[in-house]
């Protein structure tokens, strides 16, 4: 038994990373996992984008998985990654619904004690 | 350097995604909203069933809006010309959608993000410059911000709130 292990991808160009890593701990808190670490990492450069396939930011990672798993023709680059609401909206931060339920499913998937 | 409230814009000549060139200059316009934009960014595209319906309702009353495009399409493909013209032709566009290849359009007004909207009156004067309103996410919040600024260029007052800061995918310049 451990906890969900997540991580936040960020590009500084991007504004969306207070408001992508606060719902994120909303999430997690709403879970009862709010001592869960969330863990930064900045993505600076193109080879850093090569290395890590980022395809935007934010990109949260959830044991290594990408929450919303992008689609093959994305490209790779430091850009402002494009979500799509439940509603179908287009916004620059994940559904809160998706990002729930993902947690939800990977503390489940490993047991976590709530 | 950034354009004051109440100086002259920069006036250009940009060509659109239809064979089309415009201008800043309009002598005809009472208004024009001049709007930094793009393809990929998710701000940009959050706000611009907003930006297009207030194109719409203004234009009766001589507004003209012009949307730009500057970033970088060598490094940003989905920025492209070709990209642009597809773009519009697939969706319902109630304003030119201009090319800035060189960027010196986006220099000159030192656009920082899309999108960044700039209002100028008919003497191409700047009387607003920032987001259309103040949430991406809200869109009850229909463009407020440029609303009242277009409001009050048209009924001949100066913009309660003639600047706001542009929220936004930063403008991808040429390195």
């Amino acid at each position: 038994m451990r906890e969900p292990d997540v991580e936040l991808l960020w590009w500084e160009g991007c504004p969306s990373t207070e408001r992508a890593l606060a719902a994120v701990r909303e999430a997690l808190t709403g879970l009862g996992l709010g001592d869960v670490e969330v863990r930064m990492r900045e993505v600076r450069t193109d080879a850093d984008a090569e290395q890590v396939r980022f395809v935007g930011s934010p990109t949260i990672l959830i044991d290594g998985v990408d929450l919303v798993p992008a689609a093959g023709d994305e490209p790779i680059g430091l850009s402002c990654r494009v979500y799509r609401r439940r509603d179908g909206r287009v916004s620059p931060i994940p559904d809160p619904d998706d990002l729930r339920e993902a947690l939800s499913c990977t503390a489940e998937r490993l047991e976590v004690k709530r | 350097m950034s354009i004051s409230i109440g100086a002259v814009a920069p006036d250009f000549e940009l060509p659109d995604t239809v064979g089309g060139t415009w201008s800043a200059n309009d002598s005809g316009a009472a208004a024009t909203v001049v709007v930094f934009t793009c393809n990929h960014c998710p701000y940009a595209l959050a706000w611009q069933d907003r930006l297009a319906d207030a194109a719409r309702d203004y234009a009766g009353r001589g507004v003209r809006f012009l949307a730009i495009n500057a970033n970088d399409a060598d490094r940003y493909p989905r920025d492209s010309f070709q990209a642009m013209k597809a773009r519009v032709d697939r969706e319902n566009w109630s304003m030119p959608y201009l090319h800035d290849a060189t960027q010196e359009v986006a220099h000159a007004y030192d656009a920082k993000v899309t999108p960044d909207v700039f209002v100028l009156d008919s003497e191409r004067r700047l009387r607003y410059r920032g987001a259309p309103d103040g949430d991406y996410d809200d869109p009850g919040q229909n463009a407020q911000w440029l609303r009242e600024a277009l409001d009050a260029v048209l009924g001949g007052s100066e913009p309660t709130r003639a600047e706001t800061k542009p929220v936004g995918c930063s403008i991808k310049w040429k390195q």
